[in-house]
């Protein structure tokens, strides 16, 4: 267990290095000058050889990927080239709006997903497993972003039942939940397919296993061999899958981010983006990197703290 | 699916729908398709969005690009079927010519990253251990970029445009053909037939390219029609951002961002500009998973 946990844990780390090389690979390998591509057009000459002298950019190539690394390390992201805040400072404060959106979406997903998966598994070829197999097909085929286009022309323009901009105000717990219904609903639909459909194939894969025979022969309830045998078993590879699936959430979080117009990282890339604002938008692409990664790895730890299986596989 | 043996006279006509046993493996396969009703009703769907795209000029009504300002905006009518947008040009032709630009994404970027994802995962799979390691690394890292970040990240970079759009695609769905790839070629790996040919003196190039490739290919069309609506809705997103086919060019994505605008005045925009979107996903999931059950059987765990 504990050898797999640190080269799990050295993957990770890996794979963190290369997304910082490649980032910093792709900032350098663009035509023209560095300095007016990474403060953009509006940067003033101070505040362009301010920056060259800062950035180390008369030191050589590698000598500069090694401090990036190493103030990336410390945690400094760098400095917003506009209004010279600390990228890290904007970041954190983006970042606990887009956790909630992913969590809320995530949340509502399994809540729904993985019982309507399992009830599907248990009576197949039943109305609720056909049912769920025609939803699940539908929520997968329409993008997230039209999700969210179409919910705000039915619930909140036709309707006029919930609010469509922003995030709520500031301490109205309500009016921040009325606006995430929206939004976490969008993100999470297609979800809601996905573990469906993950949970009924291999919860059907074990309960045509032989010791859910054997559990059957000693007379226990179904409830008890679905619940206590079956599912714990079936659920496994869903929780991989949202790990993995973790980066399409958060691309689906952008979207919902920016079509609601809600605050959050990838609404901060978007912005940042069309400013032209360099530093921030590579802090946070690295921070959603990080987060992604930091996601699959739990989901890994988990998986092979249930089945030990798993831990000779890396 | 391809019909193999057709001039073989039979007992019973060709357009019987009864599955006869004994004939070739393609007509089986091809009946066991023909009664898949989901199958079928992908294919039709897929042929739509073929035959919308490639004669797009043929059933469009109105230019794509021709504006008529005093009929702006408006909603469903004799003249304009699905209304028009903010410069009254017709949102029907543009949704057919947006299909174009869906179509040309889809194809050649399947195509390319189809073929580069299976040439690097028989490498991985074939090749010495530390080339494996190595690749197997880069798919992970790519993966990790969540594909609307990177593109943004990339698009804040170059500029926007389809170029880029493609390049993106390509790069992002190239590890899932990779692995795959990958992990049947290592299934072959050591088997008798790839020693025996091994053991005649055959080139590495010709164990891969003969004997590995038609074996591995065939999970791996089936992977391109699946991610045929990953694709289409990744142009159509990145278009939406404005950050993928640029102005006044029609394309599914910026049909959506235009009626976006001007959801408050007209939904008919938003809703011509998402329905064939949805059914070219639609068409797609279903056949690529008509041809899995099909051919494939045991790919159904794998995604």
């Amino acid at each position: 267990m504990w050898w797999y946990l640190l080269k799990r844990l050295g993957l990770s780390v890996v794979i963190v290095l290369m997304a910082i090389a490649a980032l910093f690979v792709m900032l350098h390998s663009i035509p023209g000058d560095p300095v007016s591509i990474a403060l953009g057009p509006r940067a003033t000459p101070e505040i362009q050889a301010a920056y060259a002298e800062k950035m180390h950019l008369d030191q050589p190539l590698a000598f500069q990927f090694l401090i990036f690394v190493g103030n990336v390390l410390q945690g400094d992201l760098g400095t917003d080239v506009f209004s010279n805040r600390s990228v890290g400072l904007t970041l954190s404060e983006q970042l606990p709006y887009t956790i909630t959106l992913a969590v809320a979406a995530l949340g509502w997903a399994i809540a729904l997903g993985i019982p309507l998966g399992c009830l599907s598994a248990i009576w197949p070829n039943s109305w609720i497993d056909r049912v769920t197999g025609v939803l699940s097909v539908g929520t997968i085929a329409v993008p997230s972003f039209l999700v969210s286009i179409w919910a705000i022309l039915i619930f909140a323009i036709s309707l006029r039942w919930l609010p469509v901009l922003g995030a709520g105000d500031e301490g109205d717990i309500i009016d921040q939940l009325r606006h995430l219904i929206l939004p976490a609903f969008a993100v999470g639909l297609g979800w809601v397919g996905y573990l469906a459909r993950m949970v009924r194939a291999s919860m059907l894969e074990v309960m045509g296993e032989n010791y859910i025979r054997s559990a059957r022969a000693f007379g226990l309830t179904s409830r008890m061999v679905v619940f206590r045998y079956a599912l714990p078993v079936a659920v496994l590879p869903t929780i991989t899958l949202i790990g993995v699936g973790f980066g399409g959430l958060l691309s689906g979080t952008v979207f919902a981010e920016i079509i609601f117009s809600r605050p959050g990282i990838g609404r901060i890339i978007y912005d940042m983006v069309l400013a032209r604002n360099f530093p921030v938008v590579q802090g946070a692409v690295l921070v959603t990197i990080v987060l992604y990664v930091v996601v699959t790895l739990i989901a890994d730890i988990i998986v092979s703290w249930l089945d030990p299986r798993v831990r000779d596989s890396l | 699916m391809s019909e193999t043996h057709s001039d073989i006279p039979g007992p019973v006509p060709a357009e019987t729908p009864v599955p006869e046993r004994g004939y070739s493996m393609g007509r089986e396969k091809l009946m066991l398709f023909l009664r898949n009703a989901m199958g079928v009703f992908g294919l039709i769907l897929v042929l739509l969005f073929f035959a919308s795209a490639i004669f797009a000029p043929l059933f469009a009504t109105h230019d794509p690009l021709a504006m008529d300002i005093p009929a702006r905006m408006s909603g469903p009518s004799a003249d304009h079927w699905v209304g028009t947008d903010q410069l009254g040009r017709d949102t029907f032709s543009r949704v057919l010519y947006g299909g174009r630009v869906a179509l040309k994404i889809a194809a050649i970027g399947v195509t390319v990253a189809l073929t580069t994802g299976l040439i690097l995962g028989m490498v991985a799979g074939f090749g010495p251990r530390w080339l494996d390691n190595l690749l197997l690394l880069v798919f992970d890292t790519i993966r990790s970029f969540p594909t609307v970040v990177l593109a943004l990240a990339a698009v804040a970079l170059l500029g926007p445009s389809l170029e880029l759009v493609l390049t993106i695609v390509i790069v992002t769905t190239i590890p899932g053909y990779a692995r795959l790839a990958r992990t049947s070629t290592l299934a072959l790996k050591n088997t008798e037939f790839i020693l025996a040919e091994r053991s005649l003196g055959a080139s590495t190039a010709r164990i891969l390219f003969v004997h590995i490739m038609p074996n591995v290919i065939g999970p791996l069309l089936i992977l391109a029609a699946m991610d045929v609506p990953v694709v289409v809705t990744i142009e159509a997103g990145l278009s939406f951002l404005g950050l993928g086919v640029q102005p006044p060019t029609a394309s599914w994505g910026t049909i959506l961002n235009e009626g976006y605008l001007i959801i408050r005045d007209t939904p008919w925009m938003v809703i011509a500009g998402g329905i064939p979107l949805v059914l070219t996903t639609l068409g797609f999931t279903f056949l690529g998973e008509a041809l899995r059950d099909v051919f494939d059987p045991k790919l159904r765990r794998g995604r």
